[in-house]
């Protein structure tokens, strides 16, 4: 490869206490970033692609969330960031690796004004001078588009609109240059054209500054435009992995497969019935001892509900975790699309 | 064609909030279509846009600024009170968030069961067993009778709101975006059954959403609104093939498609500024503020929605001029 790791996770499980039992929302994740590309967690509410990615953060609350798992790491430059203690993550989080997140309307603070918001983290990680963070964040409210810069940098996020305070959080999140991104849904409460809007602003931010982005989304279009790799998560797993083109055109995995066939295409102009999945995803306070998809996989067989899937690779990047890969399974109805080139 | 028979009317329809002494949310301002017996209607548009505030007028949950809406012959906002019982019994709404659109004290059997005692329509055991049937209808058991909706997910939520508002047998339903709250493979469980029981019981929707391939699937006919205006009504592939109205362009072409190869071809059309607020809005065309053909005229007179082509409406002073 000729890119180096960014940032890389070996067997990361999560496990959150709750009055109902144990929750095991992440079970086992590995996942890598490199410079200046786009990796995308794409998967439905509740499988665990949140919990990862404010793992990296050190964001979980301490009092609930159990991170655990044989050799689990989250290693950024040779530092292992489980390891780290508070003060350490408070020099990383923002400095080197930022977030922007899913409400920007709740995620802002409401009583300070946005330029004071941006400057903070020049302050504090960089030792800037007032004035000095001020005219930085008065940069960076213009380098996100958002008119009249010098006045609005003195107005409190309820003065903004919703593509705004996004905007805004783009520019905190930005500010002290970081090498990871990490964006967790960061449109879905937005309208599609200020959607397309954000999007474009991170896409030329990336570019020019090369950093490294983690997009969470469930949106498949967001992610057919934006990754350049995709892991497919479910029930706190991730079940296939591999470039945009690979996922989008060469599904392998039953769930990915049953998730691309479920959008409508804006160019159908055909009325068949969608392709849809029945039943809904496991309940993870006792998370399945096979397969995590069985259930619900039309092509389920015995050892897919007894064993977990062992991974079969497709190429250098491409991979998928799935029984039906396996030489022995039986494979008479099964789509051809998510059959060919196994090796 | 075959003559197609009008269920409802929508005749310049306002609906305005008032907010100040003097500021009042044009929510909906100056809109008509129809709804024909059978088909689905669908209205697009972003947030705020008002076609919500439509959807609720329609069914007289609103009252109206101005305007009428004429359901199979008579306006329905100048119903006496017997009148509007026997229209709520032909028209029903689904709601957005399946999570605040079910009393949580009640269960499910009473949650489907009161438009029935409403209406009087089914007593005793012939009401159990009308429950149990729309549950099946909709995918659910009737061991799920006696729970309450806290006990269900979101996808068996909206079907639960989707059996009550089935429970009276209307003929009219608005489905104000079912499908927005909940998860990519629940969304194709809930459309496909929507579709399904349009076809079964001869259902009329008009359909909320701001998912426009979703909207284009689902509907027959597409309305797209922009800041309490319709701005063009058309049939849905005629709309996807040969949009005229600029804000229309605009929205097909920032929506993501699930095809990165695709996606690599696209020229996207990028609309610059915020949409404008809808407090006592400027004159002229809504639109003109992020339109990049804007004319001197747009920002003068507000443009009628006319007729260019065949089943094609749309509302802009310069279409087919660009």
């Amino acid at each position: 490869m000729k890119n180096s790791k960014l940032l890389e996770i070996k067997n990361l499980h999560v496990s959150f206490t709750t009055y109902a039992g144990i929750v095991r929302a992440v079970r086992g994740v590995d996942l890598y970033l490199e410079e200046g590309e786009t990796l995308a967690i794409v998967g439905e509410s509740g499988c665990g692609k949140t919990v990862t990615v404010k793992s990296i953060m050190g964001l979980l609350p301490e009092e609930q969330a159990v991170i655990s798992g044989e050799g689990a790491q989250i290693n950024f430059h040779e530092h292992n960031l489980l390891a780290f203690d508070e003060d350490r993550m408070s020099a990383i989080r923002g400095m080197h690796i930022s977030m922007i997140f899913q409400d920007p309307m709740t995620s802002l603070n409401p009583t300070m004004k946005i330029g004071d918001q941006i400057a903070e983290s020049l302050i504090v990680h960089k030792g800037a001078s007032g004035r000095l963070a001020r005219q930085e964040a008065l940069k960076m409210l213009r380098l996100v588009n958002i008119p009249n810069a010098e006045e609005r940098i003195d107005q409190y996020p309820f003065q903004f609109s919703g593509g705004m305070r996004q905007r805004a959080m783009i520019a905190i999140a930005l500010a002290c240059d970081p090498e990871i991104l990490i964006a967790d849904e960061p449109t879905t409460a937005l309208d599609v054209t200020i959607q397309a809007q954000i999007m474009e602003l991170i896409k030329s931010l990336q570019r020019e500054r090369n950093t490294g982005v983690i997009l969470v989304t469930h949106d498949l279009g967001l992610v057919a435009s934006m990754a350049d790799r995709i892991n497919v998560m479910y029930a706190g797993q991730i079940v296939e992995r591999g470039t945009t083109d690979e996922i989008f055109y060469d599904p392998k995995h039953p769930y990915t497969f049953a998730l691309l066939r479920s959008v409508p295409k804006l160019s159908d102009h055909k009325q068949e019935a969608l392709y849809s999945l029945v039943g809904t995803p496991p309940d993870l306070i006792k998370p399945p001892v096979g397969c995590p998809f069985a259930p619900r996989c039309r092509f389920a067989m015995r050892i897919c509900r007894d064993r977990p899937a062992e991974a079969t690779h497709f190429g250098p990047s491409h991979s998928s975790y799935c029984w039906l890969h396996h030489p022995k399974a039986n494979t008479s109805d099964v789509p051809e699309t998510l059959l060919k080139e196994v090796v | 064609m075959q003559t197609v028979e009008v269920l409802i009317e929508v005749n310049n329809l306002k609906k305005y909030f008032r907010v100040g002494r003097n500021a009042f949310v044009k929510a909906v301002d100056d809109v008509s279509f129809n709804i024909c017996k059978g088909e689905t209607l669908g209205l697009v548009g972003e947030s705020g846009c008002g076609k919500t505030t439509c959807g609720k007028t329609i069914l007289g949950l609103y009252s109206t600024t101005d305007g009428e809406v004429i359901f199979d012959g008579v306006n329905i906002h100048a119903l006496r009170p017997n009148e509007k019982t026997e229209f709520t019994k032909r028209a029903q709404i689904i709601f957005q968030d399946p999570y605040s659109s079910l009393n949580p004290r009640m269960t499910v059997g009473d949650i489907i069961g009161e438009g029935m005692d409403i209406h009087h329509l089914y007593k005793g055991k012939e009401r159990e067993e009308k429950v149990f049937e729309l549950l099946n209808t909709v995918g659910l058991n009737k061991e799920h009778v006696n729970r309450f909706p806290h006990e269900f997910s979101g996808g068996q939520r909206q079907r639960i709101g989707i059996a009550r508002a089935l429970a009276i047998e209307p003929d009219f339903i608005v489905c104000d975006e079912p499908i927005s709250a909940l998860d990519v493979s629940i969304q194709a469980q809930i459309v496909n059954l929507l579709m399904e029981l349009q076809r079964s019981k001869d259902l009329t929707y008009l359909f909320i959403a701001h998912n426009l391939s979703m909207i284009k699937y689902i509907s027959d006919r597409v309305g797209v609104m922009y800041l309490g205006n319709l701005v063009e009504l058309t049939t849905s592939a005629e709309l996807y093939d040969n949009p005229l109205h600029p804000y229309t362009r605009a929205l097909l072409s920032a929506i993501p498609i699930p095809d990165p190869q695709e996606e690599r071809r696209k020229q996207r059309i990028t609309l610059h500024g915020e949409i404008p607020s809808s407090i006592n809005p400027p004159p002229g065309c809504r639109f003109a503020s992020r339109c990049q053909f804007a004319k001197e005229i747009c920002t003068r007179a507000m443009p009628p929605l006319v007729e260019v082509d065949k089943e094609h409406f749309v509302a802009c002073h310069l279409a087919r001029q660009f």
